[in-house]
């Protein structure tokens, strides 16, 4: 028996309609540990190579982890993956809810998703039975109706994902939606499940979860819990959850704002945390296990509408509020709402309606491209827009493809501002005073997204500081000093890329120890008396640097001439100087970012261009991978 | 004593029935837990925790005077039950539960564990009311 994990993987193959359980491999277990790293390891082994996204044979990977489901502070995350729709290499994007817990009560610890359904599917498990189902009539409807018709049709002790019309048109940046306001936001993962007929995954579990030592295991949960609840951060940062941000990185100028163009949103009081509170909150909404919820779901009134809505979270206020420049809370949310029901991806949607903004401003899209007249600070432009991308309509079928390739096909220069890394659009943190944060973004294995590495920290506030302390800093606008670019940069990137990719590997919440504090060496302490398998949380890094270097290794052989200048922000952010506010006149020069790079590359062990060497791949445990890429000349 | 839900302050966590479920069958099994939350979205959007007060129906129902009070809950005796689930039936909170493991009605026996474990104080212990009118205290 292996303790810890529900001890099965679930394969379905949707073309053939195949149902097949394979027991979960103890040395999977042992060196991959779960979630993020099942993804990395199963998609370099199992993926064929060269096949595009859309591709049946593709995989969609939704991976749990050792944690998931177990008593210990939020322990409810999902980790799905798959070869991206937003850059064609590694993708994966991880969810909080109850899905995950729930699958392993069902007794799956992976579900592999491949083929394509003829028609319109869900994938219904009930403990043992499994089946695919018919959902045509369920397919076209939004993914909070669709997940609420679920409930009514199987029960409120189902837990179900969705996708919305987003995924179903493969909109590159469509989500895969669940619990009313949890997402896998990023890299397409919804487009993936939507080229594969697949509206929604319904999952009811009864069963237990095998723990090595149980009476060991509560009590060093419940001292967790007790731990995280005496933070200092539990009463400070709980309450506005991710949204508590806003105030200090306006303060500090990293806030992006009209397309990047700056980084400080004059009206963000009426976008932060404090607006939710007082203007839209019902209640907290907490993922499975959560003592410190993030989730505020609330009630929003716009002249076009009013709507039940979970957020926004900082991320979004960060792309509609400021990259949009939506001047209230309330239409902010609205916004959230439509992308929510639609099944789009909130970062992505704010970059490439920036984009498209800031393009009619200068004449590169015309008014007949477009259908009408669009501008920043508008609702009824972002809806509009939103409208049309779900449905790949007008405008909406160039803007549906990311930003990357959008710019791309437009051309007129249009390429310099459109933010992304590698062709995920850019999340809600303006780096051009910030070289460390710049770097976390350029080397993100799946594009420009800030949760594999968190380091603000080091460029803006000095010394490391927990979220939490940011949060209550005098909001006033605080002119910042010209970032200094150094070597440092690089060991804070891989510290924080391996320490905050090990949580999606082992299924549970970084956040109680990102924003609060909570000492890392715990989640050994709880990893080693549920699994049986002691490990030092030094020794669980060195896996997390095996998986960072898989995933690595995946898009240099699935990305056509992948190398350095795949790590390279767009033009605007090293050749513009930031407009006005905090952060004005600053911004790295294209040879510090080649600074950067190369120092990041030393760090790890990759060349000059960027590919791990082979020495670097053998000290992880990657022989396999070593093989593979020096037969195919990629090493 | 009895235990009272303050539904605004959950946040759907469901880590009481986790505990619950551990505390009494030993089990990482939420779906064993002797109370529920109900999550009611998208509208009205806030949570409802079902749990049993020990108000007695099922006892007042019992065709075989099978349930009894004990130190302040109601317990099944499963020698008395017949299994005819009248009790299920006719339980005010739908916490009088049928589980695969059991031919009897499962219910909550006041340990507790879910008012020590709510990291959001949504379930709490109070003194018995009937004394001292709308004054309730709570000690845990």
């Amino acid at each position: 028996m292996m303790y810890g994990y529900a001890g099965t993987i679930l394969r379905v193959d949707l073309s053939n309609a195949t149902i097949r359980k394979e027991p979960l491999s103890k040395s999977l277990a042992e060196n991959f540990i779960g979630g993020r790293g099942f993804v990395a390891k199963m998609l370099y082994d199992e993926i064929p190579s060269g096949i595009g996204p859309y591709d049946p044979e593709n995989m969609l990977i939704a991976a749990t982890g050792p944690l998931t489901g177990h008593f210990l502070p939020a322990s409810g995350k999902t980790h799905f993956g798959t070869k991206s729709p937003a850059t064609g290499g590694y993708a994966d994007s991880n969810m909080g809810g109850h899905f995950g817990p729930q699958m392993k009560y069902a007794g799956y610890d992976v579900l592999v998703i491949t083929g394509r359904a003829i028609s319109p599917s869900y994938l219904f498990i009930n403990d043992d039975t499994v089946e695919i189902r018919p959902a045509t009539e369920y397919w076209g409807q939004g993914s909070i109706t669709t997940e609420k018709n679920f409930k009514n049709h199987l029960g409120d002790d189902y837990q179900v994902i969705t996708i919305g019309p987003a995924g179903e048109k493969r909109v590159r940046y469509a989500c895969i939606s669940h619990d009313f306001g949890r997402q896998a936001g990023r890299t397409g993962v919804g487009a993936v499940m939507g080229s594969k007929n697949l509206k929604a995954i319904a999952v009811k579990g009864t069963g237990s979860i095998p723990v090595a030592d149980l009476k060991k295991a509560y009590a060093k949960g419940k001292q967790a819990y007790q731990k995280v609840m005496a933070k200092p951060g539990f009463k400070g940062w709980t309450p506005e959850g991710t949204a508590g941000i806003t105030n200090w990185t306006n303060e500090v100028g990293v806030f992006p704002t009209r397309n990047f163009q700056t980084s400080h949103a004059g009206h963000y009081k009426n976008i932060n945390g404090e607006a939710i509170l007082n203007r839209l909150k019902i209640t907290d909404k907490g993922c499975f296990g959560c003592p410190t919820p993030c989730g505020k779901y609330g009630h929003t009134q716009t002249k076009l509408g009013s709507a039940y809505v979970e957020g926004p979270e900082y991320e979004t206020i960060a792309l509609f509020g400021g990259n949009c420049v939506l001047k209230t809370i309330e239409e902010v949310a609205y916004a959230n709402y439509l992308c929510d029901e639609l099944g789009i991806d909130t970062i992505s949607a704010g970059v490439v309606i920036g984009w498209a903004i800031e393009c009619f401003q200068k004449g590169i899209l015309s008014r007949d491209d477009i259908g009408r007249e669009i501008d920043f600070s508008d609702l009824d432009s972002v809806a509009y827009l939103l409208n049309q991308i779900a449905r790949r309509e007008g405008i909406g079928d160039l803007l549906a493809e990311g930003v990357k390739i959008a710019a791309e096909k437009t051309g007129k220069g249009s390429e310099r501002f459109a933010i992304h890394v590698k062709g995920l659009e850019w999340s809600g943190y303006e780096c051009r005073n910030a070289p460390s944060m710049m770097l976390a973004y350029l080397t993100a294995d799946v594009g420009a997204h800030h949760n594999r590495a968190w380091v603000l920290g080091h460029d803006v506030a000095g010394a490391w500081t927990n979220v939490h302390d940011l949060i209550s800093s005098e909001t006033e606008i605080r002119a910042q000093p010209k970032a200094v670019v150094s070597e440092r940069s690089a060991e804070y990137v891989i510290e924080s890329q391996d320490k905050r990719s090990l949580f999606d590997a082992l299924g549970n919440c970084r956040l109680q120890m990102m924003e609060l504090g909570f000492e890392a060496e715990h989640y050994a302490e709880l990893y080693s008396v549920i699994t049986g398998i002691t490990k030092s949380w030094e020794a669980l890094l060195k896996i997390s640097e095996r998986i960072w270097q898989l995933t690595r290794a995946f898009s240099v052989r699935e990305i056509n001439g992948f190398g350095r200048h795949l790590d390279f922000p767009p033009a605007r952010l090293y050749e513009e100087p930031i407009a006005d506010g905090p952060n004005q006149g600053h911004v790295l020069s294209r040879e510090e970012i080649d600074d950067l790079l190369t120092w990041y590359y030393t760090a790890r062990g990759w060349n000059e261009n960027g590919i791990p060497i082979k020495e670097t791949l053998l000290s992880v445990g990657l022989s396999e991978v070593a093989e593979d890429l020096e037969a195919r000349g990629l090493l | 004593m009895e235990l009272r839900a303050i539904h605004e302050n959950c946040s759907g966590c469901n880590t009481c029935r986790l505990a619950c479920a551990i505390e009494n069958f030993k089990e990482v099994n939420p779906s064993r837990s002797l109370l529920t939350i109900e999550a009611r979205f998208p509208a009205p959007g806030d949570y409802r925790i079902h749990l049993c007060d020990q108000c007695g129906e099922c006892a007042d129902s019992c065709p075989e005077d099978a349930i009894h009070l004990k130190d302040g809950a109601f317990i099944v005796d499963p020698d008395a039950c017949t299994g005819c689930l009248i009790c299920v039936e006719v339980c005010p909170h739908d916490v009088m539960f049928i589980q695969k493991h059991s031919d009897v009605p499962i219910k909550c026996n006041l340990c507790g564990e879910c008012a020590r474990t709510c990291p959001r104080n949504a379930i709490v212990w109070v003194q018995d009311i009937e004394n001292d009118g709308d004054q309730e205290s709570e000690v845990a």
